[in-house]
């Protein structure tokens, strides 16, 4: 953002004035995020820089609170992590399949009250959540389907199908139909055609609205305060639970999993989408 | 040759019909496809959503309850004390009651209607129990030596009130508002008047977040927008990133930086800014609110206006300059109108999204951090009020359906984009 040398004064001040402000926003953004690196290495129980830690004195770190994340007696976090995923990986199964083909049929020119019906796939991602929860636990208790895992998988199919649908329709969007008539035309049938054509074509909105599901669900905790019971508590209901009681460093542990699991998620979504752009065509 | 031949295709049926037939097909087959998730939706969204509505206006309690006496009462003109066979039929009903033990349930509601109905139950429970009153005699005069209170008219009124099997009450209660003896609607007492300070805080929080964050992404995706490609990817991250974290990390995270002993706290001592010893307290209260809630909700402000502004071709603002606007005037007028898209976008998903929170000030709004999703979610696991938490969430999402309406009139749902 080299400045032409032509600029008058005031208008430099103002740009030096805007670059700062994007910097400190930037910062604001994702700073937070580095705080709790540090601190979850922390040698003593308090959630404060220790003078030790300022001086980088190698005796303030430690990994005490890994181990206890880990091995900690009547240790929570082992349970809710098995349950977060696998709640997580079936509800985004659930979610791939339905929202697909749910996008591929609002993909079609012929498909009838497009307008309303996306509507209504969109919803559970407008209404707020914890409507979305009173709603489906009145549902899941008349069925006898709360405080279990498939209720839970359930529900998290219902909050995560708008992504698939969203993420499938754009990549449709600019799908050429003409591959599927040429497949057609040359004896495929329409299943043949879908695993050979389509889907291949297709699979990197397929995957980045997985992606979406999978967080959506991963990263939930209103809906499952209302369905989970003992037994399904998730790894977010058990930070929930610790930040209100207490903030422990073992909590940081957790987190700093998390953000790295989160990291990882954002590098294959970057990937993802730069394939479908180039799959579309779109070169920037 | 007529002038009406049609055009046959092979098999001898007129083309129109055979492309009509083609035509529904394909309706059907697009259908088809979409079927399985529309119809999941219904039965476990939708229709329960719809649940909600029929709960938060039934009614049927005391109607349940007291079916005998409702249908004597309807006789009655409800100006003066009721015949002896209402009071038959209500002791009768409330015999029954008495043995299966559930008057407690009636008294309770009873009482909401017309204060002091409990006791006088009660009083009327321990006469049946020991099974004083003689059937043989007038019941109206054994009843109305119970208790003065049941030879007032309106106490026989609150009963009759009660008589419709669906009610408002639930949503006047969510507005500090109830039906008052004579059937007006009138406003609880000053003190008491809960509510409206939760949709108020709720609505002032929603709009204050959706304006900083606005206030905030603007510049960034501007700057994002504009810069090469291979810088503004990675500074990308820096937006992603956090829109890919938990929730509750961020949460978690800022919890560490706003406490009294914090980073920001020491940040603000180091230079100077408060004393040592009188550090602000920024946690627990409104500021806490807002900044952790500005900085969860900033990246669905910033990536709408981006995929916007990255529509916007540079050459319009130099454009506006050869034409002799000055770089402020060409930005307000040529370049600020094209974003407005992005920005009613923006900020129509950011308030959206904030007006539904709540766990974000529950944990760091402390007392003052209470929203209305909080009330909802104590209503439903604390008190089970079942049908008042319902009346309030119907509520919210009216509001919500209204401003996911201009929304998709503005910008369209189907143009949604994510990352």
């Amino acid at each position: 953002m080299a400045l032409p040398s032509y600029t008058e004064t005031r208008y430099r001040i103002w740009h030096y004035i805007y670059i700062a402000i994007c910097t400190f926003v930037f910062f604001f953004l994702i700073a937070p995020l580095f705080v709790i690196f540090p601190l979850s290495f922390n040698a003593e129980e308090f959630l404060v820089f220790s003078e030790g830690m300022k001086n980088l004195d190698p005796d303030a770190f430690s990994l005490r609170w890994y181990k206890d994340m880990i091995y900690g007696t009547k240790n929570p976090w082992g349970l809710a992590a098995k349950n977060s995923f696998i709640i997580a990986i079936f509800a985004t199964i659930g979610s791939i399949i339905l929202g697909t083909l749910a996008a591929l049929g609002l993909s079609s020119r012929h498909m009838p009250y497009k307008g309303i019906i996306m509507a209504t796939l969109i919803s559970p991602m407008i209404v707020p959540l914890i409507i979305s929860g009173v709603a489906i636990f009145f549902f899941m208790a008349k069925v006898g389907l709360a405080a279990t895992h498939t209720g839970i998988i359930f529900a998290h199919i219902i909050l995560g199908t708008p992504f698939v649908v969203i993420t499938v329709t754009a990549t449709l969007s600019g799908f050429d139909h003409s591959v599927t008539r040429a497949a057609a035309s040359l004896g495929s049938n329409p299943v043949n055609t879908f695993m050979k054509i389509t889907l291949p074509l297709i699979l990197p909105g397929v995957i980045s609205g997985g992606l979406f599901a999978f967080v959506t669900s991963f990263d939930e905790v209103v809906v499952v305060l209302f369905l989970a019971g003992l037994d399904n508590t998730t790894i977010p209901v058990q930070m929930w639970t610790g930040l209100r009681e207490q903030l422990s460093p073992t909590i940081l542990a957790v987190a700093t999993c998390l953000i790295i699991l989160s990291t990882l998620i954002l590098i294959s979504a970057e990937l993802l989408r730069r394939r479908s752009e180039r799959l579309r065509g779109i070169n920037r | 040759m007529s002038s009406e031949t049609k055009i046959l295709t092979t098999d001898g049926v007129p083309l129109e019909v055979s492309l009509k037939k083609a035509e529904k097909r394909n309706k059907i087959k697009a259908f088809l496809l979409v079927a399985p998730l529309l119809l999941f939706l219904l039965i476990t969204y939708i229709f329960p959503i719809g649940e909600m509505f029929t709960r938060s206006i039934d009614d049927r309690m005391v109607t349940n309850m007291l079916p005998k006496t409702f249908a004597s009462m309807e006789k009655w003109d409800g100006k003066e004390l009721p015949p002896e066979e209402v009071y038959r039929s209500f002791y009768e009903d409330y015999k029954i009651l008495a043995e299966k033990k559930e008057h407690g349930k009636l008294g309770q509601r009873l009482n909401k209607e017309k204060n002091g109905f409990n006791s006088i139950l009660k009083r009327l429970f321990r006469k049946v129990k020991r099974n004083q009153i003689d059937e043989t005699l007038s019941i109206k005069e054994q009843i109305n030596k119970i208790h003065r209170n049941f030879t007032k008219v309106e106490y026989w009124q609150a009963i009759k009130r009660t008589a419709p099997p669906y009610t408002m009450n639930k949503y006047l209660k969510g507005m500090d508002m109830y039906l008052d003896e004579d059937g007006n609607i009138a406003q609880v007492s000053e003190d008491r008047r809960i509510h409206r300070i939760l949709w108020l805080r709720t609505l002032e929080i929603a709009l204050f977040v959706t304006i900083f964050c606005f206030l905030m992404g603007y510049p960034i995706a501007h700057l994002l927008a504009t810069l090469p490609m291979k810088y503004s990817n990675l500074l990308m991250i820096c937006v992603l990133l956090p829109f890919w974290t938990s929730l509750l990390v961020r949460t978690a995270s800022w919890m560490i930086l706003l406490q009294q002993q914090g980073l920001v706290n020491d940040f603000f001592v180091m230079i100077g800014l408060v004393a040592n010893d009188s550090r602000p307290e920024m946690m627990y209260n409104k500021v806490g609110t807002y900044v952790a809630m500005t900085q969860i909700l900033l990246p669905f402000m910033v990536l709408p206006l981006y995929s916007v502004m990255k529509t916007i071709s540079p050459s319009l603002m130099r454009a506006g300059k050869s034409l002799g606007g000055t770089p402020f005037v060409a930005f307000w007028k040529v370049y600020f109108p094209l974003t407005i898209p992005g920005i009613g976008a923006g900020c129509l998903l950011v308030f959206i999204l904030a007006i539904g929170y709540y766990i974000t000030p529950a944990l760091v709004g402390g007392a003052s951090g209470t929203l209305i999703s909080n009330q909802i979610a104590f209503h439903m696991k604390q008190t089970l009020d079942w049908s008042f938490a319902s009346a309030m969430g119907l509520m919210l999402l009216t509001g919500v359906l209204v401003i996911y309406w201009i929304y998709n009139k503005l910008v369209g749902v189907d143009n949604i984009k994510l990352g």
